[in-house]
């Protein structure tokens, strides 16, 4: 798209089209004619005939377009960017972050903060992992930019809180280890592709 | 004639007529307030919504929620506002629209069974006053009730206020005639003006219905209803999109539903007139009439909501351009047609 038709200032005569509303009559016959015309049309009881039906459709076919926000709530794309989510691994139900600080260095409000540390195993464990949903943009860097799909952005778009640190904790965030069936593999930013299998070249091996 | 009249008919009472006045009343009132929920539900309903849903089951007690809170809310009155005028100016619309219902036959007569105590044997009439000009009575009370909007719009010292008065004074000016033309052509061939007249005169069946000899007449009242009640294509005395809610707008809490509770009164009003004096009345025996009248009156009222759902509402040029250049020549020949036959 070129920038042209942006810097044409002249509004008003491009792209618009006239409704065809008749001429105005003129004669009063014709004044006439038009108001009987437009009374025995029966267009009021069109308007009343599309109400009923959908008053019929609604009762009866269950037809009905409201949803009971707090009790339902309609399904939301997958790439919705809401609040984080931290993922466990499905067979051992340990946390998937490897505290590579990936996010925390992409953040580009500056908002996620970790600590990491050695564990006995000599492995690295996250000890602090804080994300300040104050300065947060939901930009979605972070689950894009992390290699073991541990955070990522889950469907909680409710964000009133009593207390601001109510789910920026990493526990707060982390998948409860007793719903980890229900977990919820993230389509969104960062993850892969539905299709990524066909992408993938096989490695040559006979060199 | 009159005297077989008076003969067969029995002794009307001080007694039958309170009985009646507190029918009419307890039956009204409770039918004003489930008209809001029924305005609520079918509106919803005809846009696919659900409408009230949460307070009692199918959100029927909205009503009591909806009373409670009217009830218990600051009664606010404006800074510089008229405050007689601005106080009194509810009850007007309130009173009138009751009063009105006086001289209206909602329910046939019956008699009080015997085995109630102290009341047994009471004959309750159709009527709470049949006034030998009801017509004329009604039409008069609905037309007094048009003060409450203009002395309120004019008492509250607020532009939308007083847009609304002017409004509801157009509005006043240009409907009643064509009301009042409109019921002129069946009251020459009934030959009365007591509603009671005009029952027994129908009462041959649906044939005999006054709608099939006045088709126009049935339809410049139901239009000239419309605008009597303030209802949808004529609702501009508080048009929210245009004058915030005009003759309203400072109004609030119970005074706010004084002004409701009259506008379901003259629904409900305008609705037993045109089925007494076009569709029959009860023109049944005992419980059939109770219920024939009933549904011609659920249907008028069902009616106005289905048009309020339908139509956009017509600009106050409009509505005076419709009710003195198109309505008030077709009453003014539809009464000259009546009276052309009646005389051959």
């Amino acid at each position: 798209m070129s920038l042209e038709q942006f810097k044409n200032r002249n509004v008003g005569t491009q792209n618009y089209k006239t409704l065809d509303v008749g001429k105005t009559p003129e004669t009063g016959m014709a004044q006439f004619v038009q108001v009987a015309k437009r009374t025995f049309k029966g267009e009021l009881f069109v308007g009343l005939g599309v109400t009923m039906k959908a008053m019929l459709k609604a009762l009866f076919a269950n037809d009905m377009h409201t949803v009971k926000y707090p009790f339902e709530k309609l399904p939301i794309s997958p790439r919705y960017r809401a609040i984080h989510d931290m993922l466990r691994l499905l067979e051992s139900g340990n946390y998937r972050c490897i505290g590579c600080g990936l996010c925390e260095k992409i953040c580009i409000s500056n908002c996620i903060s970790m600590d990491t540390r050695y564990d006995e195993e000599q492995r690295k464990e996250v000890s602090e992992y804080t994300i300040n949903f104050g300065r947060c943009i939901f930009c979605g860097y972070c689950a894009e930019v992390c290699p073991e799909l541990a955070i990522v952005h889950g469907p909680r778009y409710e964000n009133a809180s009593e207390q601001r640190a109510g789910f920026s904790l990493f526990e707060d965030m982390l998948t409860p280890i007793d719903k980890l069936n229900l977990q919820q593999e993230y389509d969104g930013f960062g993850a892969v592709s539905p299709n990524a299998d066909e992408n993938i070249k096989q490695t040559p091996l006979a060199y | 004639m009159e005297t077989t009249l008076v003969e067969t008919l029995p002794q009307v009472t001080v007694t039958g007529v309170i009985i009646k006045a507190v029918i009419i009343l307890a039956v009204l009132s409770a039918l004003a307030g489930f008209g809001t929920f029924i305005e609520r539900k079918v509106l919803a309903f005809m846009q696919r919504r659900l409408g009230p849903m949460h307070v009692g089951p199918y959100g029927l007690l909205q009503i009591a929620a909806d009373g409670i809170k009217l009830f218990t809310k600051e009664d606010i009155i404006p800074q510089n506002a008229n405050k007689l005028i601005f106080m009194i100016a509810p009850v007007i619309t309130a009173a009138t629209a009751f009063i009105a219902l006086a001289a209206v036959p909602v329910f046939p007569d019956f008699t009080v069974p015997e085995f109630i105590p102290l009341l047994g044997g009471t004959f309750v009439p159709s009527i709470a006053s049949d006034l030998n000009i009801g017509v004329l009575f009604v039409l008069g009370m609905m037309a007094a009730g048009l003060y409450g909007p203009l002395l309120a719009g004019m008492s509250q010292a607020n532009k939308w206020g007083i847009i609304g008065a002017a409004r509801t004074a157009i509005q006043f000016l240009s409907y009643e005639v064509v009301t009042g033309l409109s019921i002129l052509a069946p009251i020459m061939l009934v030959g009365s003006l007591s509603f009671v007249d005009f029952n027994d005169y129908q009462a041959g069946g649906i044939g005999s219905w006054l709608i099939w000899q006045q088709p126009v007449a049935f339809i410049l009242f139901l239009i000239a209803g419309f605008a009597e009640t303030n209802r949808t294509p004529f609702d501009l005395l508080e048009h929210e999109a245009e004058v915030v809610s005009g003759y309203a707008t400072e109004y609030s809490g119970m005074r706010w539903g004084m002004f409701f509770i009259g506008e379901y009164a003259n629904m409900i009003t305008v609705a037993v007139i045109a089925s007494v004096v076009f569709l029959g009345g009860y023109d049944a025996e005992g419980a059939l009439g109770w219920l024939f009248i009933m549904a011609k009156i659920a249907f008028f009222f069902f009616l106005m909501l289905w048009v309020r759902a339908s139509w956009p509402h017509i600009r106050p040029d409009q509505l005076m351009w419709l009710c003195w250049k198109v309505l008030m020549p077709i009453a003014m020949i539809n009464i000259v047609i009546t009276a052309l036959v009646m005389m051959v």
